[in-house]
């Protein structure tokens, strides 16, 4: 009998392991219970989450494959894979490591399906940096992610960085890495084939990372509580040689399955592996390569040492197999046979420590959980525009903004990453998204990651709806064609009611949204328990899309492209400041509802955009976000610094509060610029998708210029905008 | 004709150096595994940038022990080309194939973006397509480019010519501003005595085409198979 106080401490209930008992019909051994408790962990079993996951669309506009560690769209007979996932509480425990090897594992999670990856975006949270700790977590982090990017030779050419009050304590890193593959290519992470050899390649096993899964990422945060041991540490060149040799073992299509040792190490891939196959597997932990000595095998089971990866190889191609490894440097070593019983036995020098149907194990219980609507949002959501006074110089209001972290330029942070390795960064960080070409095809990808949280904070339902279309915005500013995305969900303790009702509202409004918009959700991460003694995360539902350009030749970027060019605004500006980031600089706060999402209209903008764009008659697209109206239009006016442009927008539609116009964060809307010329057929097109459509000003200049109507509320030289918006968050970190 | 790109364990620009040299210009290319020590068939040889062994000792520091640099000294010899990128470069100074060493960028954080350069010296096999005094605009991508040498060698370089790009601003002015990482007198490319060994930290093969922002690393390809046609 297995004390409570063990099995309690390896995260498992009650209930649960009564569960283990009667699939097992006795005790469970010390290596059993280890192993269950990872795979049943939420990280690995997403048991709290499953049933919601079901409402998300899984098909779109394309055909998607989902991949047991990752999943993608197929055009012609390229694989596109991608997937997002967090690495929070190792960041906020180590951040240089946590964060590096929250990159290393997406990777794998990419390449183990045959595909090279070829972008990583980072989607990255922290509180204030005024506190110090929050600026050693940022540049940790940073520090992190060109520590591991920049040496696996994998550009990082997006992302996105949020600073908030509700991250003090448990920031978050989630990383989105993308790769390609001939669709024919394209490996499982599946035991198949009785007789086939289970191969151990990479890194040897050591001690860190135990428990990694369950006791560091399915719990809340502690005060002061030592969890260090439980960050593994990466080594990206021993990456970089994995993708390379796995890459040319994938060839010789000897292999019949991969998967990484990621979260639950080798308990994760020997069981997953077997029960995605159909397949038992038998293994001796006797030659599992080791870095220390006297390791226990639960030890060796649970450990989450990097860089590990699990290959099942046809029968009699072993040896081929090993020598692509070893000409690489790295370890290669048989551990174990592919079985057709259905059972994961485990051996140590010949003793059987573990013996479960792989089925049973990979099954993880799924709970219902309870739900109530969180009481903060009644009162939160109270917010009466009209007792808020108007700024009185919306000059200084538009400095303040552009200096604000959330919204500055991020250049210290992407300078610091490899963004044009693999030469096919077309679009290089600070437009609205990457843009990589295909090489040897006429197409080009576009990526983005995107979620404002506060406005989760305020409607969970809306604001991961609004997730969902600004990262489509974003992409049909670049001329894409939005496809498919991956989410990771980012949120509080599951157990407590209100948190869950944040996650389910937030499932529900990607499903919506997902569906309206013709979107499939192709892969994804749960990461719950986001929450420190200071309280919870705002539900950060992060959204990573990717969209299609047929043409890399009719690519837009954000920026202003000469003099004389008319300016356009596509959308509706309405009298809303709930959830602004004007609301919050200027006025200290945080309440009212998040701006409206009418998905028609989205749908009728975006459609609008991209024809524009795609008959070339657009010069540049930006989607308004963050500080409205007035900080995009600096934004295309200062953001391409070698070729800076003013504009006068004088002939706004005006009627609404001057400060909700130029600073409310109404949603569906995009700035084109164009030649007089095109006015019209844009136009016409904008009328053919009930778009709403205003010429609003010109470009020209070294001034922005904005008024509403008889009134000018915006004159301003350009360098002194691009100073505060591109000096801010530099000399804010590095302090 | 035969271009040779070598691949070392960590080497990350390789695939875009081979991608340059086949599919912009045309030209025979083969990759070249850093164990083998057969030479003879290649006229020019390019180090391509990334990390070479994680560079976690100290950047090319590892792979200067690799087998194919103890041949390269014969090569340079016979009168071949060799061209040696961000990481090439740090290797072909660990290797004493060139003089001088790499420090840390003055402001210790890796810098990818593109910066202007300056030819100094056009009559070079690299660069016998562009004028003296020409700027070219390319990307850097490195932790370590801040070269460093004493007076003695900087005294040699400068009156051997051996110095063929210096960092400068869109104007072609050698200012400090314009100085990206802290290298000694701007230096951002070294050639050897005899003029047929490049070590350049800027990358050409990212800046090879007009899509990915610059044409300008083209000259140096160019120059080379102009040189090797001659030969």
């Amino acid at each position: 009998m297995v004390k409570p106080e063990i099995y309690r401490s390896l995260g498992l209930t009650d209930n649960e392991y009564q569960r283990i008992l009667d699939i097992l019909n006795r005790d469970p051994t010390a290596t059993e219970l280890a192993m269950f408790s990872v795979e049943w962990s939420e990280h690995c079993g997403y048991p709290r989450s499953r049933n919601w996951l079901k409402l998300l669309p899984r098909t779109g506009k394309y055909e998607t494959f989902l991949g047991e560690d990752a999943g993608g769209i197929i055009v012609d007979n390229l694989a596109i894979v991608f997937k997002i996932e967090s690495h929070n509480h190792p960041s906020q425990v180590e951040p240089k490591q946590g964060a590096g090897t929250g990159v290393g594992g997406i990777i794998r999670d990419i390449f183990t399906t045959g595909a090279r990856p070829i972008a990583l975006l980072d989607s990255l949270r922290f509180g204030p940096l005024k506190k110090s700790f929050n600026r050693y977590i940022a540049r940790g982090v940073v520090d992190g992610i060109q520590f591991y990017g920049n040496c696996v030779g994998v550009p990082t050419v997006g992302g996105e960085a949020y600073f908030d009050e509700c991250y003090s304590g448990n920031c978050l890193v989630n990383v989105m890495c993308i790769g390609i593959a001939n669709k024919e290519e394209l490996l499982g992470a599946r035991f198949s084939g009785v007789g086939s050899s289970i191969i151990y390649v990479g890194a040897r096993t050591g001690r860190d990372g135990i428990g990694g899964c369950s006791v560091l990422a399915s719990q809340e945060l502690g005060e002061d509580e030592e969890k260090r041991p439980n960050v593994q540490i990466g080594d990206p060149f021993t990456e970089k040689c994995l993708i390379e040799a796995t890459l040319e073992a994938a060839a010789t299509r000897n292999m019949a399955g991969i998967k990484d040792m990621g979260a639950a190490g080798l308990t994760c891939a020997t069981s997953e592996m077997a029960s995605a196959g159909g397949s038992g597997a038998e293994i001796e932990l006797r030659l599992v390569p080791r870095r220390e000595a006297g390791m226990e095998p639960w030890e060796v089971m649970m450990s989450e040492s990097q860089e590990r990866m699990l290959l099942c190889v046809r029968e009699g191609k072993e040896e081929e197999i090993e020598r692509i490894f070893k000409k690489w440097d790295l370890g290669a070593q048989a551990i174990g046979k592919v079985t057709g019983d259905g059972i994961v036995r485990i051996r140590d020098n010949g003793k059987i420590v573990a013996e479960i149907e792989a089925q049973a194990l990979t099954k993880a219980p799924v709970y219902d959980m309870h739900h109530k609507k969180p009481e903060y949002l009644e009162k939160v959501n109270k917010l009466d525009i009209k007792k808020l006074p108007e700024p009185k110089d919306y000059n200084r209001v538009l400095l303040r903004l552009l200096a604000s972290p959330s919204i500055s330029s991020k250049k210290t942070i992407y300078e610091q990453y490899d963004h044009m390795v693999q030469t096919n960064t077309i679009t290089l960080p600070g437009s609205d998204s990457a843009v990589l070409r295909i090489k040897g095809t006429s197409i080009a990808i576009a990526a983005t990651t995107d979620c404002n949280s506060r406005y989760c904070y305020l409607n969970p339902y809306r604001g991961a709806q609004i997730a969902v279309a600004e990262a489509a915005r974003n992409l049909v500013c670049s001329g894409a064609e939005p496809v498919a995305l991956t989410d990771c969900l980012n949120l509080g303790n599951p157990e407590k009611p209100d948190r869950f009702f944040q996650f389910k509202s937030c499932v529900e409004g990607i499903a919506d949204a997902c569906k309206f918009l013709n979107l499939a959700v192709i892969s994804g991460n749960v990461s719950f328990y986001n929450e420190s003694p200071r309280g919870a995360i705002y539900p950060t539902p992060v959204i990573g899309m990717v969209g299609i350009i047929d043409d890399f030749k009719k690519v837009c970027t954000q920026y202003f492209k000469g003099e004389g060019h008319t300016v356009i605004l596509l959308g509706l500006c309405k009298e809303e400041l709930g959830g602004s980031e004007y609301l919050k600089e200027i006025h200290r706060i945080v309440g009212g509802n998040s701006p409206e999402m009418h998905l028609q209209l989205e749908q009728g903008v975006q459609l609008t955009a991209l024809e524009v764009i795609r008959k070339g008659l657009a010069y540049s697209a930006h989607d308004c976000s963050e500080g409205g109206l007035a900080v995009a239009l600096a934004e295309c006016c200062i953001s391409d610094r070698e070729n800076m442009l003013g504009a006068n927008i004088d002939k706004l539609n005006s009627g609404i509060r001057p400060d909700a116009l130029l600073f409310g964060e109404s949603q569906s809307r995009i700035i084109l610029s164009c030649k007089e010329d095109s006015v019209t057929e844009i136009r016409n097109i904008a009328r053919k998708n009930n778009a709403p459509f205003q010429v609003v000003g010109h470009t020209g200049g070294k001034r922005l210029r904005i008024w509403a109507g008889e009134k000018e509320l915006i004159n301003l030289p350009l360098g002194k905008q691009f100073e505060r918006w591109a000096n801010s968050l530099e000399s804010l970190i590095s302090n | 004709m035969n271009f040779g790109v070598v691949v070392f364990p960590g080497s990350n620009c390789d695939q875009d150096c081979l991608y340059v040299i086949k599919d912009i210009l045309n030209q025979p290319v083969e990759y070249i595994w850093h164990r083998d020590m057969k030479l003879e068939s290649f006229d020019c040889i390019v180090l391509p940038g990334g990390f070479s062994y994680g560079d976690y000792l100290r950047t090319g520091a590892i792979a200067r022990f690799s087998p194919i640099i103890k041949e390269i000294p014969e090569f340079i010899r016979q009168g071949k080309a060799v061209i040696g990128i961000c990481n090439g470069f740090q290797i072909l100074l660990e290797a004493g194939l060139l003089p001088g060493a790499m420090l840390r960028n003055r402001n210790i954080h890796f810098i990818c973006r593109y910066v202007y350069i300056r030819v100094e010296n056009s009559e070079t096999p690299f660069t016998n397509l562009c004028r003296n005094g020409q700027i070219l605009r390319m990307p850097i991508a490195h932790n370590e480019g801040n070269y460093n040498i004493d007076d003695k060698g900087l005294q040699e370089l400068n009156e051997n010519r051996q110095v063929v790009f210096r960092y400068c601003n869109s104007e072609g002015e050698i200012t400090d501003e314009s100085n990206p990482n802290g290298t000694l007198d701007n230096i951002a490319g070294i050639m050897n005595k005899e003029g047929n060994l490049l070590g350049i930290m800027p990358h050409p093969e990212r800046s090879s085409e007009s899509l990915l922002g610059s044409e300008d690393g083209l000259f140096i390809f160019k120059s080379i198979v102009k040189w090797l046609e001659k030969r």
